[in-house]
């Protein structure tokens, strides 16, 4: 039982980064982008290539920064000209954003599997009488200070000031002089580097193949339960997710056989339309926020 | 000196709402702009801070300078930090952010002098230093307006443009703010001052502008304007015997007066 609780928050903290970034870029530009499973495995490809030369956690730093630049560079040229339009006319570009990405990210990736370079494997630990692997931990823990930092720079510093002004309401913020083309580079860059961390994370133990990005479309059931415009609610949502999951992996068996053989797989997505119907705009969102 | 020379804006590519207007604000001083409600006095301060794009508004004609500079089609970053900064109508606090995040927000462009700015403010409105870790929209109204007074300050403006500062506030706010005002002109801060509370503005104004329709209709010192039998009828409510007109009489008097120029 534990050891399933905890496979499910080391999990559930990959669809929380991942969630993160969609929330960032939704707050600030008011867009959903699709293009979030690409930054990840752009990230877990950098990071495999990198690693060897620097090793794993220098090269994750440096992955981080290489897609969060790539991110932000692909803000610039294909979707700040797109402002003014509607936002599923943005969607859709941000969808052809991830598909060409993805084909490049795929040339690094071949038909093999990469592996990160990670320290963990599927090396395990015991602790307490639980037997888990290390990696959950390690992903937890990531998470969580990945988390703790976003916390400090939206609260203390001067872009994540500008970034929350913005997101609220962005006329007064310039009148404040934040240059909101700068609020929605930096949403895109940050979720960049978020997604990257997240997608090396994902690739520890298992590696990353050319399929893995699928991974990724279980952040929208975590922003869709958190609300799409809450920051806590992407992280309560994406650990939710990771959890029911796992759980539904140990016992739905036993519990309910007649539900068939991988139901696990689909549990994201009944998680989310139980939330959509009893609320519609998530855990932690703003009732008003339309849905794309 | 902020000079606004002949400026024509139009909204949406069709509505003329300014018509050359032309006003000077010169260095030091404090100058009322007072019109009716439509008027163009929001979209004059709009076009002076470069907020006009966000209506999709556009300056057609004349100029905007600053010091002999066009600062028109700056955008609103470069305005804040050429010294010129808005409060816009309606306070517009950032309601989920605390009272310092609020201030801090304003010293964006100025982080070097936060803190001495942050000095300044709190010295100018204690309150908001005592509810500085408040959530801000549970502030009061007038509090919010000295908040947004505050915040605006906070970038270190030479220049401070503020769109009816008094706006639903009781009158004793009312004469708290204006009180204010004057301390931060003193403080060398020059002062567009946008009201429909004609009688505050002219009464620390030291010349004042009419605006109607979008064409400046009167143009005098205040203290002229303040004993204007016309001005003390239709703009500050106050006929012979005192008594505040009808809003169907003063549109009546517009058009006579349209009329008549
Ligand atoms: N964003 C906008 N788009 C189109 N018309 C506008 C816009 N903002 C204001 N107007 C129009 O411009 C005129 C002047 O408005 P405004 O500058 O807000 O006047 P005031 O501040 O004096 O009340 C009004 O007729 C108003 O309807
Ligand atoms: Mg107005």
């Amino acid at each position: 039982m534990i050891e399933t609780l905890i496979r499910g928050l080391g999990n559930g903290s990959v669809y929380a980064l991942l969630a993160l970034g969609f929330v960032i870029i939704y707050k600030a530009t008011r867009v959903i982008s699709f293009a979030q499973p690409s930054f990840m495995i752009a990230g877990a490809v950098a990071v495999s290539y990198l690693a060897e030369i620097t090793g794993f956690y220098l090269a994750v730093v440096l992955a981080a920064l290489l897609v969060a630049g790539v991110a932000l560079v692909i803000e610039r040229i294909a979707i700040r000209p797109m402002i003014g339009r509607p936002v599923f006319v943005i969607a859709i570009i941000s969808l052809g954003v991830d598909v060409v990405v993805r084909v490049v990210a795929n040339g690094f990736i071949g038909t093999d599997v990469r592996q990160v370079g990670d320290p963990w494997g599927f090396s395990l630990v015991t602790l307490g009488g639980v037997t888990i692997q290390q990696r959950w931990i390690a992903m937890f823990v990531a998470a969580a200070v990945l988390v703790g930092l976003l916390f400090l720079f939206f609260r203390h510093t001067r872009y994540g000031l500008a970034m929350r002004a913005a997101a609220f309401d962005q006329e007064t913020a310039l009148a404040q002089g934040v240059s909101v083309g700068m609020v929605f580079a930096l949403s895109w860059g940050l979720a960049g580097g978020l997604a990257a961390i997240a997608g090396t994370f994902v690739g520890t133990g298992q590696g990353v193949d050319q399929l893995t990005w699928i991974i990724a479309l279980k952040a929208l059931p975590a922003i869709i339960v958190g609300g799409l415009d809450s920051l806590g609610g992407a992280v309560i949502g994406g650990l939710a997710i990771g959890v029911v999951e796992s759980l539904a992996q140990s016992y739905q068996g036993d519990v309910a056989p007649w539900l068939g053989q991988n139901f696990a797989v689909v549990t994201p997505y009944v998680v989310m339309l139980v939330v959509l119907l009893v609320r519609p705009y998530g855990l932690f969102g703003t009732p008003e926020v339309e849905r794309v | 000196m902020l000079e606004v020379r002949n400026l024509e804006v139009v909204y949406d590519d069709v509505m003329l709402v300014l018509r050359g207007v032309s006003l000077r604000v010169p260095e030091g001083s404090v100058v009322a702009l007072l019109g009716a409600n439509g008027a163009g006095k929001t979209t004059l301060l709009r076009a002076l801070s470069g907020l006009l794009d966000v209506h999709d508004g556009v300056v057609t004609k004349g100029s905007v300078t600053l010091d002999g500079e066009p600062i028109h089609g700056l955008r609103p970053a470069q305005v804040v930090r050429r010294g010129i900064s808005q409060v816009m109508e309606g306070r517009r606090i950032l309601a989920e952010l605390t009272v310092e995040e609020n201030l801090r927000v304003g010293a964006h462009t100025a982080p070097r002098a936060l803190a001495a700015n942050l000095d300044r403010v709190y010295g100018l409105f204690p309150v908001l230093r005592s509810r500085r870790r408040s959530v801000s929209g549970y502030l009061s109204g007038g509090e919010q307006q000295m908040l947004a007074l505050g915040r605006a300050l906070m970038a270190g403006p030479r220049y401070l443009l503020l769109d009816e500062p008094s706006l639903g506030l009781a009158p004793a706010l009312v004469r708290q703010i204006k009180d204010l005002v004057v301390e931060i002109n003193k403080q060398g801060v020059t002062v567009l001052l946008v009201e429909q509370n004609a009688r505050m503005a002219l009464s620390i104004a030291a010349h004042g502008y009419v605006l109607e329709t979008g064409k400046v209709v009167m143009d005098r010192p205040a203290a002229e304007l303040l004993s204007d039998e016309d001005i003390r009828e239709f703009y500050l409510g106050l006929g012979a015997e005192g008594a505040a007109k009808s809003f169907r009489e003063v549109k009546h008097y517009k058009r006579r007066k349209r009329w008549l120029s």
